[in-house]
């Protein structure tokens, strides 16, 4: 479902092409499961593998153990406690389990957990920063990180993926009653990298939880995305900004699960596509079930396409199983430039190379701002100029933070 | 002396049932330390003449010249257009989310100068010309045009004219959607860009109001594509009396 026509896309309250599919029980309810035997390697017919290459993963959802490791180096403040669980204590922890083939492989041939322990009642007063790098496309890593914030605590943490390798990956997230988390996850990876990750979100009574998945290198990228509560009353925000280039294949998957009553959800991913064969996917799946009365929920995906040989497929799915709530929406666009902003840049001198670095800055800018965390957007600001400066042009004069 | 002179232009634009004819024939010769009012009514076609001697895609030009100084404008891109000193405030100014006010100053000033202004007067030049505007400090970091009310986005065009500092300026309906207050404050800005000197200014407006605060050396009335009457300042009163209905007859 490619979808390319003039949307401006700054109007994320448009649902200017939407692909609203309601009522799909089919893929709308993965059962979780530890199992490896409840998931077949896939073909690439299967529901959440069609738009996956699966020959671009070389055997990599074969059960095969792998002794490879990334590099690994934490910067957390003292009050954080670093250890390391079995895959049956990691388990123990009653956290979400895997949802497909590659985060049940993930967890099988993890050999054990790095937990990341914020105990309760804590305000760290600097992030948590895992700095994951991998040596070689060549090496499989199979891994489980484990980040758990106690209740009333408050804690930033940043994982940032860079180098190379073929990595399956499991993040479980477990947020306690009241306790804020910011949790962003980095692909800056290097062009031949493979990720196969999912993040497993489970929100606490009242708690508020911001993700932000930044996918910008690899080769193959597929995150999924999984989030429930456990307890009314809380508040979670998504967002997501990939950059694809030519033969990447970025893809994200997310599935919102309101369980719980008067929780709230708010996901807004943003794409920017560039070269022949570049492929973006996004897949926006929210279930409201029968108990989630009074819940909120809103998804937006948009797409910059740059040049002529790109594909991006955008699918959001809403299913409703109650009447009872407060909103629920979704908006997807995928377009090219906006004449009518470019027009007004160049109208006050600014070249058209010029302008449209300026529109795509602006796009990412725009999502990277609300992270809040002065460190981050720095970073991912440096990133999309880095990719800019690649692909457009160079700016002129340097950018305002 | 500076002159930015339309011959005979014609411009139409792709419509739905076909193309569609708009500007059928426009004379127009504006010398720098002139101010020309266009008064017409909606729909007459004064947005298409402003845009089509800016450069809009959209407005395909068909027959007759624009120059400035007997050079042609119509072979010049839009960015050319405006480094060779033409600067157009739009009826509708677009919001560019995610690019702020001053990241988008900046770099205008910049593309128009050919080099980065010296950042120590630069800063102090915004600042001023965004309090003479009353524009509130807090603009230079929103995004550009992105939830300004309509004021604000006319008096954020009139803080680009003074600080980018054109030859020739087009102000289309600067003053439509403007509170009393607000009016003042832009036209004020509007006659210190004229006092510079050696400029040009082309006035487009639907009402006579803001002609109490910015007194034009002349005024054309423009209907149907076409400039249909000339003469002075006194043209102005006429038609706050007796409206356009005279003109819209005989087009
Ligand atoms: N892009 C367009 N496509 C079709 N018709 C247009 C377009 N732009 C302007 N027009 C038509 O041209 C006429 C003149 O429009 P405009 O220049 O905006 O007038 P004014 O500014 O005097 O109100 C109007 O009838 C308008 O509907
Ligand atoms: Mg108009």
């Amino acid at each position: 479902m490619t979808q390319t026509q003039q949307v401006r896309p700054s109007e994320a309250d448009v649902p200017v092409v939407a692909r609203a599919i309601e009522t799909v029980a089919s893929h709308l309810h993965p059962t979780p499961s530890y199992d490896l035997a409840d998931y077949d390697v896939p073909t690439g017919r299967e529901e959440v593998w069609r738009f996956t290459p699966i020959k671009r993963l070389r055997g990599l959802l074969e059960d095969t153990p792998s002794d490879d490791h990334l590099e690994w180096k934490l910067d957390a403040p003292a009050a954080v406690e670093v250890s390391e669980l079995t895959v049956e204590a990691a388990r123990a922890l009653g956290g979400p389990a895997p949802v497909d083939r590659s985060s049940a492989l993930a967890v099988k041939h993890s050999g054990g957990a790095m937990l990341i322990d914020i105990p309760a009642d804590t305000e760290l007063d600097q992030p948590v920063v895992v700095r994951l790098a991998g040596v070689s496309a060549e090496q499989v890593v199979h891994g489980h990180v484990l980040v758990r914030i106690g209740r009333h605590s408050r804690a930033i943490v940043v994982l940032e993926h860079t180098g190379s390798a073929q990595y399956v990956a499991e993040v479980t997230v477990l947020v306690g009653d009241s306790a804020r988390l910011e949790l962003a996850s980095l692909q800056l990876w290097d062009d031949d990298a493979v990720h196969l990750g999912h993040v497993a979100v489970r929100v606490g009574r009242d708690a508020e939880v911001r993700t932000f998945q930044a996918s910008l290198g690899g080769s193959v990228v597929r995150m999924v995305e999984t989030a429930d509560y456990a307890g009314p009353g809380g508040r979670l925000e998504m967002y997501g900004l990939y950059f694809v280039d030519a033969g990447q294949h970025i893809e994200h998957r997310l599935f919102i699960d309101h369980n719980q009553p008067r929780t709230r959800s708010n996901a807004d991913y943003r794409g920017a596509l560039q070269g022949k064969g570049a492929h973006s996917v996004w897949v926006g799946d929210v279930l409201i079930r029968k108990q989630a009365e009074g819940i909120q929920t809103y998804e937006s995906n948009r797409n910059l396409v740059l040049t002529e040989g790109c594909q991006a497929d955008s699918v959001p799915n809403l299913e409703i199983e109650t009447g009872e709530i407060e909103g629920a929406g979704h908006a997807s666009a995928t377009g090219r430039f906006d004449d009518e902003q470019l027009f007004y840049l160049q109208s006050r001198g600014i070249t058209p190379v010029e302008a449209k670095r300026l529109v795509v800055h602006g796009f990412f800018a725009d999502l990277i701002r609300r992270i809040g965390v002065g460190s981050i957007e720095r970073r991912l600001l440096d990133a999309v100029e880095a990719e800019l400066a690649k692909n457009i042009g160079l700016p002129a004069v340097g950018v305002e933070r | 002396m500076a002159t930015l002179e339309i011959r005979d232009l014609h411009v139409s634009v792709e419509a739905e049932d076909g193309r569609k004819e708009i500007l059928r024939g426009v004379d127009l010769t504006v010398r720098d330390g002139e101010t020309h009012a266009i008064m017409g009514p909606n729909g007459s076609g004064k947005s298409t003449l402003a845009y089509s001697i800016a450069g809009h895609p959209k407005y395909a030009v068909t027959q007759g010249t624009v120059s400035l100084d007997g050079v042609d404008v119509l072979s010049m891109t839009v960015d050319e257009r405006a480094r060779a000193g033409l600067f157009l405030a739009m009826q509708y100014p677009v919001e560019v989310p995610g690019v702020s006010v001053s990241n988008f100053l900046r770099t205008a000033k910049t593309a128009i100068d050919g080099t980065p202004p010296k950042l120590r007067t630069w800063v102090g030049d915004v600042r001023d010309a965004m309090t003479a505007l009353s524009i509130d400090a807090t603009f230079a970091e929103r995004s550009l045009n992105e939830g300004f009310s309509g004021g604000e986005k006319k008096r954020h065009e009139i803080l680009q004219l003074e600080l980018l500092d054109p030859r020739f300026a087009i102000l289309d309906e600067t003053d439509s959607g403007l509170d009393i207050d607000a009016l003042r404050v832009v036209s004020e800005g509007v006659n210190r860009f004229r006092a510079k000197g050696d400029r040009g200014v082309l006035l487009i407006t639907h009402y006579t109001r803001i002609l109490r605060y910015i007194t034009p050396d002349f005024v054309h009335v423009f209907v149907d594509g076409r400039i249909a009457e000339e003469g002075g300042p006194e043209l102005a009163d006429r038609l706050e009396s007796e409206g356009y209905e005279r003109f819209v007859k005989v087009g």
